[in-house]
């Protein structure tokens, strides 16, 4: 039997975006947004401000103003947390671009006029930059709570001599993971209705059902009272989970005044109110022998918060994967989250994971340059053996499959490691100003980490033979019509062109959590082949039914779409009719599986570092990215690329910077430096495919493997360029301005 | 004012804002949603469509700097029978595309690049497609995309 499952499928959603463009929030052309009032937020221009007085109006005075509403109005239920997030400011605003009133304008263009003339009194407090800013400075966030840390945990620190007992050799170092900006194509966009008692939010996001148990929440309405509707969503990255209070300020304008309205942020907006990733400063410790073999390694972090803690977590998620894919005996990561004068930070692209992978790899390159060894030579000495597996970690996490040694193995092969060493060797001899660098990664991930809420998918057959997927699983690219489709078809024979796939509307999926963690396929993918698998034996037994014969005997044609009786040539039964012999033939499966997935992998980048400008260029980046069995090649190769890329501009290009008074240097596209295809190279793509038995497809989730492999690999890689010259190490990103500066230094040190 | 512009050879006319930009015009007077607003500062290329056949980026023009003249969006691209356009065709062939965002734009500016330089080496393309941002592809497939588009072309 040939299976659809494993091919390089294109896919289904293409020919429409190709053609018409999709249909984002900001595209919907319904009747009953037709009159619908444009929001415009007036946002904070200061850090850290009291906030005396609003008048608005002159504003009001202005021709096409609706409304100018703010958090004086609000009147949803008060969130009960230590340092709650308001979804107006009201008596403080704590960073460049919080939402401090919403105006309602009949026209696009009025709204920006409008904001203008609102009159709002700030009274400037001194601004807390930064972790160094949050631990030492007298200025509170919040002065109620006494402290500027949000929560603090992880393991007690040992003594320097209980943990590095045994260590012949050791390394330090103080690194930066930098704010980055998770820059959707897609900015934020909403729209809602209020009427018949029910409130109808459309929201870019990555989960239409988080989204609406957030605003019932910030609302105080009760859940089935909301529905939300996900269209077309133009990428995502974790800056769309769930939703922002923007939105939620939205959807309550719309039922606070019972017009319809709209909104779309520009992209300026954007870069200070939409949230932000990363954000840590880390403390590494690694020691070992002098053979390489590593015996303890010490994280201590302090987690940027910005100015609401809730991405205080990401904390904890980098502390559990902290000893990467090694087999350390002793690691320890303890950590503290802290709020800070700047725009929010949540879950970008790998949330928690690439700041460990960042972290753990440089430690071992400065162990390994410490010791005197290849740095692919001691990751070799300390990767986890297959036979290893399932392995616990000793912060706790549950490996349960992999082949990491393979994949280093399979990155230096295609890559040609020894000849890179040689002609880095002759550059060297040569005195060449443009230095060759050499950088790896090895690099295990979790993926599913809430596993524990799993992910719904309904199945239905109809009696014109065609199939309908209803997946709790919510696409910003992904491709799940394809490979949803693949699934169906597998199952049933039933052609993807005759499957329709349905994201991303609670009232007609109201149990589901979306797409974020890479969790889409294992969980969404898993539910869907599951509810397929059902209707499947519930079609044999009506297909029987309808044959008069044993269900023993009937097979199904995945080829065709066709039941057969066995030894009765000729009958051919259709699913059109075996659904409508049933009165309708449908399988609802809530998919949860026991743990969550560990992918794996291995980068190795090349960059050149031109030594007289301080200019890295990326000439070669080769991954191996293991996330066990594949649906679609094609897609889970698409990801890998969009993560690498943006791996890559953390290493290379990409800082939200703040000046000493908490305003924004990067707020716009023009000043930030989103990575460009001028900046990067064809990437090369090594196939790994080690399957796990946490769900039936064998699957893990790829979306965030790039963006975790490749920062320190590239990161390593410049550093190693110039390393003959005495640079021990340069933060990311390493900018022409910062590996100069690295190199003078250095030159001037010697 | 009164702007008159023709769109995918359909003319289309209206009293507009003197200070209305072309993007606009096009999603908002001319009903085409495809193109799509990324940016505020020119940088993002997801408005890019062509006026007169040459790529400009709709969000930084007045739609009074297009009166009298003629534009093409992404919905005009593909041929009257349907037929893609090599440059749609071979993105989706080479799956150059992932959320959508940013595809119109970035399709309108490698046909333009591609009727520039009907033989573009890929560091061509990816010099040439500095002004066009895309999050999801790594640009890894947009770039063998355009490669491939031009090997038809040839």
């Amino acid at each position: 039997m040939t299976t659809i499952l494993g091919r390089r499928v294109p896919r289904v959603e293409d020919r429409r975006l190709l053609t018409e463009g999709g249909t984002y929030v900001d595209d919907l052309e319904l009747p009953v947004l037709a009159r619908a009032a444009q929001v415009t937020f007036v946002r904070s221009p200061v850090a850290h401000a009291t906030l005396t007085g609003i008048d608005a109006s002159a504003a009001l005075a202005e021709p096409g103003v609706v409304a100018v509403l703010t958090g004086q109005d609000f009147d949803g239920p008060a969130p009960d947390e230590e340092m709650p997030e308001p979804v107006l400011a009201t008596g403080r605003v704590r960073y460049v671009g919080e939402p401090v009133a919403l105006i309602l304008t009949d026209g696009r263009y009025q709204g920006e006029d409008a904001a203008e003339l609102v009159c709002v009194d700030y009274d400037p407090l001194p601004a807390v930059v930064g972790v160094d800013g949050a631990l030492d400075a007298p200025s509170l966030l919040f002065p109620e709570t006494g402290s500027n840390v949000a929560s603090a945990g992880g393991d007690q620190p040992r003594p320097d001599d209980e943990l590095f007992a045994g260590c012949e050799v050791v390394a330090a170092g103080r690194l930066v993971n930098q704010r980055l900006a998770p820059v959707p194509l897609e900015v934020r966009s909403a729209a809602a209705t209020w009427g018949d008692g029910r409130l109808t939010v459309w929201a870019s996001t990555q989960n239409a059902q988080i989204t609406r148990d957030m605003i019932a929440e910030r609302l105080g309405l009760d859940q089935a009272v909301i529905r939300v509707i996900v269209p077309d969503v133009g990428g995502g990255f974790g800056a769309k989970i769930g939703t922002d209070r923007d939105t939620i300020a939205v959807a309550w304008a719309a039922r606070h005044t019972g017009r319809p309205v709209r909104w779309t942020e520009t992209r300026s907006e954007s870069m200070v109110a939409m949230i932000h990733g990363r954000g840590q400063r880390q403390d590494v410790k690694i020691g070992g022998t002098r053979d390489g073999r590593i015996l303890a390694y010490r994280l201590d972090l302090v987690q940027d918060c910005g100015a609401y803690p809730r991405g205080a977590y990401l904390a904890s998620l980098t502390r559990r994967m902290a000893g990467g894919s090694y087999g350390i005996p002793r690691v320890e990561c303890g950590y503290q989250a802290v709020v800070t004068n700047a725009t929010p930070v949540d879950a970008y692209r790998g949330a928690g994971r690439p700041e460990a992978t960042a972290a753990i790899e440089r430690a071992v390159d400065l162990f390994a340059a410490e010791a005197g060894l290849d740095p692919a030579e001691v990751r070799r000495r300390n990767l986890l053996s297959p036979d290893q597996f399932p392995y616990t970690s000793p912060t706790g996490a549950n490996y349960d499959s992999g082949d990491y040694a393979a994949a280093l193995q399979k990155v230096l092969a295609a890559a040609g490691y020894e000849g890179l060493r040689a002609e880095q060797a002759q550059r060297r001899e040569r005195g060449d100003p443009v230095a060759l660098g050499i950088g790896l990664s090895c690099y295990v991930e979790i993926t599913a980490i809430d596993w524990r809420n799993g992910e719904t998918g309904r199945v239905e057959v109809h009696e014109d033979g065609t199939a309908t997927v209803f997946t709790g699983s919510s696409p910003q690219g992904q491709g799940h019509a394809t490979s949803w489709a693949m699934l169906v078809q597998e199952e049933l024979g039933i052609p993807m062109a005759d499957v329709t796939v349905i994201s991303g509307d609670t009232d007609l999926i109201p149990v589901g959590t979306g797409t974020y963690g890479s969790r889409s396929l294992q969980l969404g993918g898993a539910a869907v082949q599951q509810a397929a698998a059902e209707v499947r034996e519930r079609g044999r037994g009506l297909a029987a039914d309808l044959a008069g014969a044993s269900e023993d005997d009937l097979d199904l044609d995945t080829t065709r779409g066709l039941w057969r009786v066995r030894g009765q040539a000729g009958t051919e039964i259709e699913w059109g009719k075996v659904a409508a012999h049933g009165g309708g033939l449908a399988a609802d499966v809530h998919f949860i599986p026991k743990q969550s997935t560990f992918p794996f992998g291995a980068h190795l980048a090349v960059v050149e570092v031109d030594t007289e400008t301080g200019l890295a260029r990326l000439v070669r980046h080769v991954s191996a990215d293991d996330a066990g069995r594949l649906v679609n090649p094609l897609i889970a190769e698409g990801q890998r690329h969009g993560g690498i890329a943006q791996g890559v501009a953390q290493a290379l290009t990409e800082e939200v910077v703040y000046d000493a008074d908490g305003n924004p240097l990067t707020a716009t596209l023009a000043d930030y430096a989103t990575i460009t295809a001028a900046e990067l190279p064809a990437f090369e793509l090594v196939a790994s495919e080690t399957p796990t038995d946490i769900n039936p497809l064998g699957a893990k989730g790829i979306g965030e493997a790039g963006a975790i492999g490749a920062p320190p690999a590239v990161q390593n890689a410049v550093i190693d360029a110039v390393a003959h010259l005495g640079v021990r190490h340069i933060d990311m990103p390493a900018t022409p301005q910062r590996v100069w500066a690295a190199i003078s230094a250095a030159e001037a040190a010697t | 004012m009164r702007v008159e512009v023709t769109i995918n050879g359909q003319p289309v006319a209206a009293d507009v804002e003197d200070r209305m930009l072309l993007v606009h015009y096009v999603r908002d007077v001319a009903g085409l949603r495809a193109t799509n607003v990324g940016c505020d500062t020119t940088s993002c290329g997801a408005c890019t469509l062509l006026l007169d056949g040459e790529s400009v980026k709709s969000c930084t023009l007045l739609a009074a700097q297009a009166d009298g003249r003629e534009v093409t969006t992404v919905e005009g691209l593909a041929g009257p029978d349907g037929e893609l356009h090599p440059v749609q065709q071979r993105f989706h062939e080479e799956h150059a595309l992932q959320c959508g965002f940013c595809t119109p734009g970035m399709v309108l500016a490698l046909v333009s690049l591609l009727r520039e330089n009907p033989r573009p080496t890929e560091a061509q393309i990816r010099s040439g497609l500095e002004g066009n941002l895309c999050r999801c592809t790594g640009y890894h497939n947009i770039v063998r995309a355009a490669l491939a588009a031009a090997e038809v072309a040839r």
